[in-house]
Parts: structure tokens; sequence; C-alpha cells
């Protein structure tokens, strides 16, 4: 089997870029992952693409060979939608390719222009990740299901909406340094537990923001890498993807995600690993609950135990476990199917050593990326690693 | 738009008449369904839908949709009904009153207008 290369990773500024179009958010996204590269343009195979509302923000449809050209490639490109999972299932897809011996260099990423369209269609249009019949009708908005899981979780395993303020204060201290976050501000506990509640018991600083942006990877077999010599010290050596019922209340539990649990087992088996050789962590936190669902379905923390992580110190930069150095989905900001392979971007820079908040590592070796869909009926974990 | 299946079901519990779909190894799911979502079970049959149910999570949604925006904020719940739970707005106990649920409430089900948008949905009330 071959290995996987991360050979160039790229981002725009995640943030509001209402008058930008979603074809030029990925070509610069895109184009700064094939400069990193360096890889020759005849040399690419294919484009994997996440994109999630683009039919319903830019009206615009069959968006891969419309991102091909914008990314100036000429070659296959298909569009992946799992809601905001979207970009992870892209760079799957792409890890899947090269593995197989198809093909030795693809582009994958992915890409979301939201901040054009007011904030009730925006609501509206995320809320299509949910059952239409069954959540949708019944008012459920993308906020109000974390919200249901939220006080699931309370009444289940106890916790806070303190503890929930601890995990927006560390994600938008972690993205002061990041250039490409949205948020570049710190936020106390107190600011979060007196913002306005958007659907209980979630407030506006438990969510993550509405964004544009893009993300691009440029992914390369090992045997491509070392005879183009190329300078691709991080590997993807591990991808899982995990299902559920779409609807939460088809659900065995509600303050659980199984999805992400089958995902992360997957992917440690994949890679050879387990939980415990987990240096950092990038997680797909669009609401503060949502980090500690992912953590304790990535098995990094036991169920109940990961509501107090960020409180105690514990996945703050200098704690044992850093969690969503990037400023994650929350402070970061969440173009939604860019986010997946943004995360493969960060992870990358944090393992390389060149990330704005590298300096709270210490040699790591192990980094895994948790990107879940909807209400995670579809979730994506990766694990990559550094040789060096 | 009509979604056959789904709107009997939704009619029926409207009328009191409420159902749920029980495969050989008791999971229940909801109509349209071809196979047990839970099982991949082909048989499903039809049982009556309990007349009460018991609020698992709630939440009161302050930022709504267009499809919600008139009535914000408005709280949706999932409860649970024997085999197998729903998703309802949950009203007070008269339209008068504000709804004010604890999980763990005992509730009734029903449908009504969505004045919004003319659609029928499910509703809880207090019981």
């Amino acid at each position: 089997m071959n290995d996987v290369r991360v050979a160039g990773v790229g981002l725009t500024h995640f943030g509001r870029h209402p008058e930008r179009t979603g074809r030029d958010l990925f070509a610069e996204a895109a184009l700064a992952a094939r400069e990193e590269a360096g890889v020759a343009r005849d040399a690419y195979e294919g484009i994997h693409y996440g994109n999630f509302m683009g039919a319903l923000a830019e009206r615009q449809g069959h968006q891969g060979p419309l991102m091909a050209e914008a990314a100036g490639l000429d070659c296959p490109a298909t569009r992946h939608e799992s809601a905001c999972a979207s970009a992870g299932v892209a760079v799957r897809e792409a890890v899947h390719a090269i593995r197989a011996g198809e093909q030795d260099v693809l582009l994958a990423g992915g890409m979301e222009r939201m901040t054009n369209l007011p904030t009730t269609e925006v609501t509206e249009s995320l809320a299509i990740a949910a059952d239409e019949l069954f959540e949708v009708r019944a008012g459920m908005t993308f906020p109000g299901a974390y919200a249901l899981m939220a006080r699931a979780y309370f009444e289940e395993y106890g916790g806070s909406r303190e503890d929930l303020a601890h995990i927006a204060v560390k994600n938008h201290a972690n993205a002061v340094p990041n250039e490409y976050a949205q948020y570049r501000r710190e936020v106390t506990v107190e600011d979060a537990l007196n913002s306005q509640p958007i659907a209980t018991p979630l407030h506006l600083f438990d969510a993550c923001p509405i964004t544009d942006g893009a993300s691009a990877v440029v992914l390369v077999s090992g045997d491509y890498a070392d005879e183009h010599g190329l300078d691709a010290p991080v590997s993807i050596t591990g991808t899982g993807q995990g299902g559920d019922n779409l609807a939460l209340q088809d659900r065995e539990s509600l303050s659980q995600t199984p999805a992400a649990e089958k995902a992360a087992t997957a992917a440690y088996d994949d890679a050879g690993i387990g939980p415990d050789d987990v240096d950092v962590a990038e997680v797909h936190d669009c609401f503060t609950i949502a980090e500690v669902l992912a953590l304790e379905g990535l098995g990094l923390f036991e169920p109940g135990a990961a509501i107090s992580a960020a409180r105690e110190g514990v996945t703050t930069r200098d704690g044992r476990l850093p969690v969503n150095l990037s400023g994650g989905l929350k402070a970061k900001g969440h173009p939604v199917g860019a986010t997946g392979g943004a995360q493969i971007v960060e992870m990358t820079k944090l393992l390389r050593g060149d990330h704005a908040n590298s300096d709270a590592l210490s040699n790591p070796k192990v980094g895994v990326t948790h990107n879940a869909g909807g209400t995670v009926a579809s979730a994506v974990v990766h694990v990559l690693e550094v040789d060096r | 738009m009509t979604d056959a299946g789904y709107d009997e079901w939704l009619s029926a519990v409207g009328d009191g008449e409420g159902f749920y779909l029980a495969c050989p190894d008791g999971h229940g799911s909801l109509p349209p369904r071809r196979t047990c979502p839970h099982c991949g079970a082909m048989e499903l049959e039809e049982q009556p839908l309990p007349d009460s149910g018991t609020v698992e999570t709630f939440t009161e949604v302050h930022v709504a949709g267009p499809d919600f925006a008139s009535q914000a904020p408005y709280v949706t719940a999932i409860a649970s009904f024997g085999r197998v739970r729903l998703t309802g707005v949950l009203r007070g106990a008269t339209d008068d009153e504000r709804p004010n649920p604890s999980v763990g409430d005992s509730v009734d089900v029903g449908t009504a207008e969505n004045p919004d948008t003319g659609d029928t949905m499910l509703v809880f009330r207090p019981r």
C-alpha cells in the first residue's frame, strides 16, 4: 500500500468575505497549496472537493469542474457533500485513491461561501443537514440540534454552561496568533455566559461563526515524493469514517456520537496507534458541546470526562493534550465545506513546526483530526504523523 | 408538497390515531420506511403510539429560520413514546401559556398549523 504524504497546504483567510465568489476563494487556497507543493501542473490526476450549500448560497451546482478551472488544473474533479464533513470525506477519497496505487498526485479540500446570505437564510440552509420531515419541520435548527444534545449530556453526565464557556475561552485564545482565523480576540468566561441565547442551553459564544473560506491540500504518494525530491515530512497514516441515523430521535444515545467512535477506531487501527499516542488534536467544535462529544468519541476521554477538560487546563495550549490550537471552528471559523480540509492544513503545520502555535508543542509526532457532519451522522477521522 | 407516507402518519397523529412501525426484533421507527433503521429488517408492522410521552431533551430556540420566524422563542423537544422518539414543538398547556418544560415531563402529542408556513407540524403539550 502506498503511503500518502502532504506535499502542500493552502488556506484563505476565514471570515466575512461576502463579495468574493466561491471559485475565487477556492482558487486562492488551491494555488497556495500548489505553490508550496511545487508539483508540475500536468502531474495532477484529480480533485476531491468538499462543498455543502453552494447550490443554495450561489445557485451553483456541478462545482467540481468549476473548481478545477479555478485551481488552474485540467483533471477530473468531483464535489463531495456530507454536510460539515464534506472536505473530510474529500480528503479521505483522495487518500484511498493514492493508497490503491491508482493515482499519485491529487488536490483535495473544500470551500463554502455563506455570509452573502442573511443569517435567517444561513440558518435555513444549515438545517438541511438535518432530517427535513422529522426534525426541521419541528423547528430544529443546527444550533438547536446541538442544544438538544447538550442538555441530554448535562442530564446524563452533569456539566454546566460554565464548563462550555471555558472551551470558548480556550479556542478564542488559540486563534489570536492565527492569521487565518475569523476571531483573533480573547473572550472571558463572563463574556460567554452573558452572551445572548441562541438555542438554550447554548448561547452566542458557544457557537461557531458564519464564515466564508476555502482549504486545499496536495496529496502525493510516498514514491512520487521520493522520486521528485519533495519536502513532505507529514503523512496521513490513518483514515476512518463512521455513520449513524440521520435524525437525533433515532439514535440510541443523545449524548454520545458513535459515528465518531467508529471513525476513530478505524483510523487508529489503520495507523497502528491508539488514543494514548495522540499528541495534538483538531476537532469539530461547531459548538462548544461538540468539542466535548468529539473528544469522548475519539477515545481521548472517558464518557462524561471531557466536559471539564478545558476548565481544568488539560486541553489548553499548555495542557497535556492541546485541542484546537488553530482556534477550532469556534474561533477560526467554519466555512462548512472547507473545514475538514482546513483541519488537515492546520495539523500539517502543527506537526511540521511552522504553525503560529507550534511553540505550544514539544516534538509532536501524532496528530488527529475529527470532522463531523450534521449532528455527527457522518464523521471522518484522520491520523497524521511526521517523519523527522 | 406531498410526502406520501409521512403526510398520512402526521394526519393520523392529529386524529389521535398515531402509530409507529415495529420490526420483528422490537425496534420502532416512523414512516415512510421500507426497512428498520436499526437492524435492516423488512417486515414492519403498524403498532399504536402510546398516548403519553416523556421529554428527554428540549431547547428554547431564539434564532429561528424563516419557517419559524414569527414564533421565536419557541421550544423544540425530543420525547420518547415507547419504542420511538418524536421531535416536536412543545407548547404550553394552553395557547396563551408559555411552555416551561423539564426533562422527564409527560406530554401528549398532536398536530397544529405552523403559522409561518401553513404546514402541519407535530406539537407536544404537557399532560
